[in-house]
């Protein structure tokens, strides 16, 4: 039990998917216009995240593994086969959400189809297989299937804060007079340096 | 029409400056700031990026008018994924400790949106060669970024470039001290920042609003 909140915590802090990994920056940087769209992505990203990571793990331990059920080492099939998952489940949760929850689907709707090729989704599920192999000791291990869970929330929360936190920031600067060729873009990379700066302070806390 | 018509250089050409996909399209961030602390890897991921959309583009072009277009997004993924597979197995094979410093990021080539997006733009609506062409100019445009990030990141960062020691040791010596802040995260972000104010300062059309 400890490790899985440490395992949480530190995911969605020390490792934030955003500050200290750079994935997911293609959708972070286009839809953190406003702090509305913003909570829907990142509600999206935690909701499938949260699915097809534990997914990908026991496909990752029981099939693919050489200690699996086909008793062969497959895990260099590993990319095309969290791919397929990951876009599978997007669109099955897409259809589930459509039809048992409609007015969820409204608001997460349209970012569904665009969370199959969001990179944060992808690295999750590439750094679970990476840390499979990990000593017990380790805080980033990943032992059990309840740690794969932690992890996921953890970094699926961890995107959600930083897209939140950055779309607020944004809104603000919106009446901000910043020079012109730095206007967009430019300003945009410059606020993520100086937030990932800050989440730095992060990195000390030992659990 | 000639394999080198004006059509063909074009798709070359504009994706190297004033269509980059870096700081243009804003296309595979991801990566391009996550492998740019040292040179090397960089290189080797500006190159692994080239080839893959390249190959992939034509593949898609060449299969184009048979693909269902319901279900192109999971064709398109399945074509990245089996030549990243590809890609990285060499890799393994041939760069070991490349392979093992661009860790996941190898991996998530796939999901790189320089990928789909070109795949999407370009090769589903032209012949393999503009195709290929296309995938050419996009990934050096990528690469090119990588390594001007990398060589800012890795000579301020370890007075270092591919490894080798430019910096000398008397420098040292007199109280020089290597920039650490160069290797961690928010200088990568504040580096590609400073080169898109450079190019929209030099190319006014590029300006936001």
């Amino acid at each position: 039990m400890e490790h899985f909140i440490s395992l949480l915590v530190r995911s969605v802090f020390v490792d934030n998917m955003v500050f200290a990994f750079f994935l997911g920056m293609c959708s972070y940087l286009a839809v953190s216009k406003s702090v509305k769209t913003a909570i829907g992505l990142g509600i999206a990203v935690v909701f499938v995240q949260l699915i097809t990571l534990p997914v990908n793990y026991l496909l990752q331990t029981k099939v693919l593994a050489a200690d699996g059920i086909l008793g062969v080492d497959l895990t260099f099939l590993a990319f095309i086969l969290f791919i397929a998952v990951i876009a599978g489940i997007v669109q099955l949760v897409e259809m589930i959400v459509e039809r048992f929850a409609p007015a969820l689907y409204n608001q997460l709707g349209i970012f569904l189809p665009l969370i199959a090729v969001n990179c944060a989704i992808m690295g999750g599920s590439l750094f679970m297989q990476q840390r499979i192999g990990l000593p017990a000791d380790n805080s980033q291990a990943i032992t059990c299937f309840a740690d794969s869970i932690a992890f996921a929330i953890g970094s699926g929360l961890g995107w959600m804060v930083a897209i939140v936190l950055f779309a607020a920031i944004r809104e603000k600067m919106e009446y901000c007079n910043v020079p012109k060729p730095l206007r967009g873009l430019g300003i945009a990379f410059i606020t993520v340096g100086l937030m990932a700066m800050a989440f730095m302070c992060f990195s000390g806390i030992k659990m | 029409m000639g394999l080198f018509s004006k059509k063909n250089k074009e798709a070359l050409n504009t994706p190297l400056f004033k269509e980059n996909p870096v700081t243009v399209q804003v296309l595979g961030i991801c990566s391009a700031l996550a492998v740019t602390s040292k040179l090397e890897p960089a290189i080797v991921m500006g190159l692994s990026v080239t080839i893959i959309v390249a190959m992939a583009n034509v593949i898609i072009s060449l299969i184009r008018n048979t693909i269902p277009m319901r279900i192109r997004i999971i064709i398109q993924l399945v074509v990245v994924a089996a030549l990243v597979t590809l890609v990285s197995e060499i890799l393994k094979a041939f760069a070991y400790d490349v392979s093992v410093q661009l860790s996941v990021y190898i991996g998530l080539i796939i999901t790189n949106c320089i990928l789909m997006g070109r795949l999407e733009a370009f090769a589903m609506a032209n012949k393999p060669w503009p195709s290929f062409l296309d995938g050419i100019g996009n990934g050096l445009g990528y690469a090119m970024i990588l390594v001007v990030v990398a060589i800012f990141r890795e000579f301020f960062g370890s007075g270092a470039l591919l490894g080798i020691q430019i910096i000398p040791q008397c420098a040292y010596d007199a109280g020089y001290l290597n920039n650490g802040m160069m290797l961690m995260t928010p200088a990568a972000f504040i580096l590609i920042a400073c080169i898109v104010w450079y190019q929209r300062a030099k190319d006014k059309s590029l300006q936001e609003k």
